[in-house]
């Protein structure tokens, strides 16, 4: 078990680093970073849901960014209706984003491959567009939060800080919960489906229900993940839910290692943080990004994670084992 | 709502969804004989129109804007060909969409430094600028008339070159079953070179047409993608044959949508609702269709692999 032990210090470290982070910024002048940072987490956990989906599910979905959206514009009818705890409204932006899972599921999984991809997409696009026709929530030009949601419990969510925090819990225990989703029965299977579809039919699985509790969980913890966002930007709109958006998603994942446990954190640190130092050195930010997803896909196809993995693996026989034994012992 | 009306749409939406096809056709043959997703082929379109309207511009002749778009789009092609998609054709699928993705961004930028961020103008040429009475009560824009005819040759060239050629022969042999046609002794490689160019110069002639129709600019490649794609899947990847069927069926859909979904609303609920709800439904015509047909035909109309 002592292998299962190093395996947390790494993430363990980075949890104590991430959540000192926001004590210590103001007094280096890096306050902006604290609303970066949050950004970066919620992009994570939104490439992690994702992750789940297509590596460990095999579902190449062109439209999570679409469940993104629903999670986002649930969270700002749900505020025009009344509600102010922020409780209620992620749970609720959760709730809607998994019952328009549920129904584009439904439909999409009767597809598979690049079938599958395109019809998640034709649903993203469908919503993207429903998004845009509502008015009442800004349509095209988008809608502006007057205040954000209640914390409850003493906490002040107009304090950046303290959303960081709860923002970087909300984000750990989701990652737990896939972390512990993967090792268990109904991640194996899903593990299973994804290797080989007729085996898991044939061996009585019911392959159907389980992609679609994956493609429905999934779609839940993005919503959740577009909710944030609009808790921390007071903004949202209907571009955030643009195909392009999707792909975006797809690519942070495959350059974070699809199927690699770390795969959409390290993915969406990578190109957040990129995103934001080009953009700012340069008006022409987008090439150095589009070479460096070139320069992946030909010597990395596996995505940095994989990178990391193999390093880990030279340094010691016992740490190619802890990928397995964390599987099984989860 | 008069008939005229409804048939200068429906000629309309011929012409789209022939532009559609020209798109189409190289993206469907590239997935059909190598399996390689290309995101990129949106590029050439934007590439071509970029040409086009620039050559144009300076030469003024419309002749050489389209002969000098395939020129370049058959050169970038064949630069993408050998020096990227080749060493893509036996990953996944994934790492053929993030690697041309990766495509998109370089050219995005490229072309915004060669021609700066704003849209350009692209002239419709002169001969062509006034309307030609079709009906009595419908005139109708030449050049629009001429998009018409270009698609309609195109198309016939197509279905002889992939239906009566010996080339036509291999990509079909490439496209249904790769390993036996390799197995038969078909270079199945430099069959895939010279479907990707050729894939590229409809590309670029679709991008030289249909700039004086649209905004030349950054994106426009990507705008257009998605249409292309629903068309290849409805038509069931690999089929030409299909592709044409969609990129019609896609053509008149979605000018049907923008042409008779609003007013059709407005006819039935308050105007403030149907201000709404019409642009959205006409948005998303396109995509129920294919939702549509993939619901009950997951592989397409016209499957090109049993």
């Amino acid at each position: 078990m002592n292998s299962h032990n190093n395996a947390w210090l790494a993430p363990g470290l980075l949890l104590a680093a991430l959540a000192v982070f926001p004590a210590l910024a103001p007094h280096f002048g890096l306050d902006y970073y604290t609303g970066f940072v949050m950004r970066m987490l919620i992009v994570m956990l939104i490439a992690t849901s994702l992750n789940f989906l297509m590596g460990y599910g095999g579902m190449v979905a062109l439209g999570h960014a679409g469940f993104v959206g629903v999670g986002a514009y649930a969270l700002v009818a749900m505020t025009e209706a009344g509600i102010t705890n922020a409780w209620a409204l992620w749970g609720g932006a959760m709730l809607a984003a998994a019952v328009a899972a549920l129904l584009v599921g439904a439909v999409s999984l009767r597809t598979r491959g690049v079938y599958f991809i395109m019809i998640t997409l034709a649903f993203a696009q469908m919503l993207y567009y429903l998004a845009v026709s509502l008015r009442a929530y800004g349509g095209d030009d988008g809608y502006n939060l007057m205040a954000r949601p209640l914390l409850g419990f003493g906490l002040n969510a107009d304090d950046d800080a303290t959303l960081y925090w709860v923002v970087l819990a909300v984000c750990a225990l989701c990652f737990l919960f896939f972390h512990h989703a993967i090792g268990s029965r109904f991640g194996q299977a899903l593990i299973g489906v994804r290797d080989n579809e007729s085996r898991m039919l044939a061996l009585g699985y019911p392959v159907f229900l389980l992609k679609l509790q994956a493609f429905v969980i999934a779609a839940a913890v993005a919503g959740l993940g577009g909710a944030l966002m609009v808790t921390q930007n007071s903004f949202i709109s209907p571009s955030s839910m643009h195909w392009s958006q999707s792909a975006v998603l797809i690519v942070i994942v495959v350059l974070g290692g699809l199927g690699h446990r770390w795969g959409g954190v390290i993915g969406a640190a990578v190109w957040v943080s990129l995103e934001e130092v080009l953009r700012m050195s340069t008006e022409y930010w987008h090439w150095p990004l589009g070479a460096l997803l070139i320069a992946i896909i030909l010597f990395a196809p596996d995505g940095l994670g994989a990178l990391c993995r193999c390093r880990a693996a030279g340094t010691g026989a016992a740490r190619v084992g802890f990928f397995h034994l964390l599987r099984r012992s989860a | 709502m008069d008939s005229t009306f409804v048939i200068e749409q429906l000629i309309n939406g011929i012409g789209y969804g022939l532009m559609l096809f020209l798109l189409a056709a190289g993206l469907t043959l590239v997935f059909g004989v190598m399996d390689t997703m290309n995101l990129a082929h949106g590029t050439l379109f934007m590439f071509g129109a970029y040409i086009a309207a620039t050559v144009h511009e300076h030469s003024h002749s419309f002749i050489a804007a389209v002969l000098a778009a395939v020129v370049v789009t058959v050169a970038i092609g064949a630069l993408m060909e050998t020096v990227l998609m080749r060493r893509l054709y036996r990953r996944n699928h994934l790492n053929q969409v993030v690697a041309t993705f990766g495509v998109i961004l370089l050219a995005d930028d490229l072309v915004k430094w060669l021609w700066g961020a704003a849209p350009i103008m692209a002239p419709t040429p002169a001969a062509l600028s006034g309307p030609v009475q079709l009906m009595a009560e419908l005139p109708y824009p030449s050049y629009r008339l001429l998009i018409l005819a270009a698609g309609v040759a195109a198309a016939l060239l197509l279905y002889v070159v992939v239906n009566h050629t010996r080339l036509g022969m291999l990509v079909r042999a490439g496209a249904s079953d790769r390993p036996m046609a390799e197995l038969m002794g078909v270079r199945v490689q430099s069959v895939f070179t010279v479907v990707f160019v050729l894939g590229a110069a409809l590309a670029g002639v679709a991008g030289a047409l249909m700039g004086p129709l649209t905004a030349v600019q950054i994106g426009m490649g990507e705008a257009i993608l998605i249409p292309a794609l629903v068309v290849i899947v409805i038509g069931g990847i690999g089929s030409v044959r299909g592709a044409f069927v969609a990129a019609l069926l896609v053509g008149l859909v979605d000018t049907a949508g923008r042409a008779f979904v609003p007013p059709a609303l407005r006819a039935v609920m308050p105007p403030a609702l149907a201000a709404d709800v019409g642009p959205a439904l006409a948005g998303i015509a396109m995509y129920v269709l294919m939702a549509a047909i993939l619901c009950f035909k997951p592989r397409g109309l016209f499957p090109a692999r049993g």
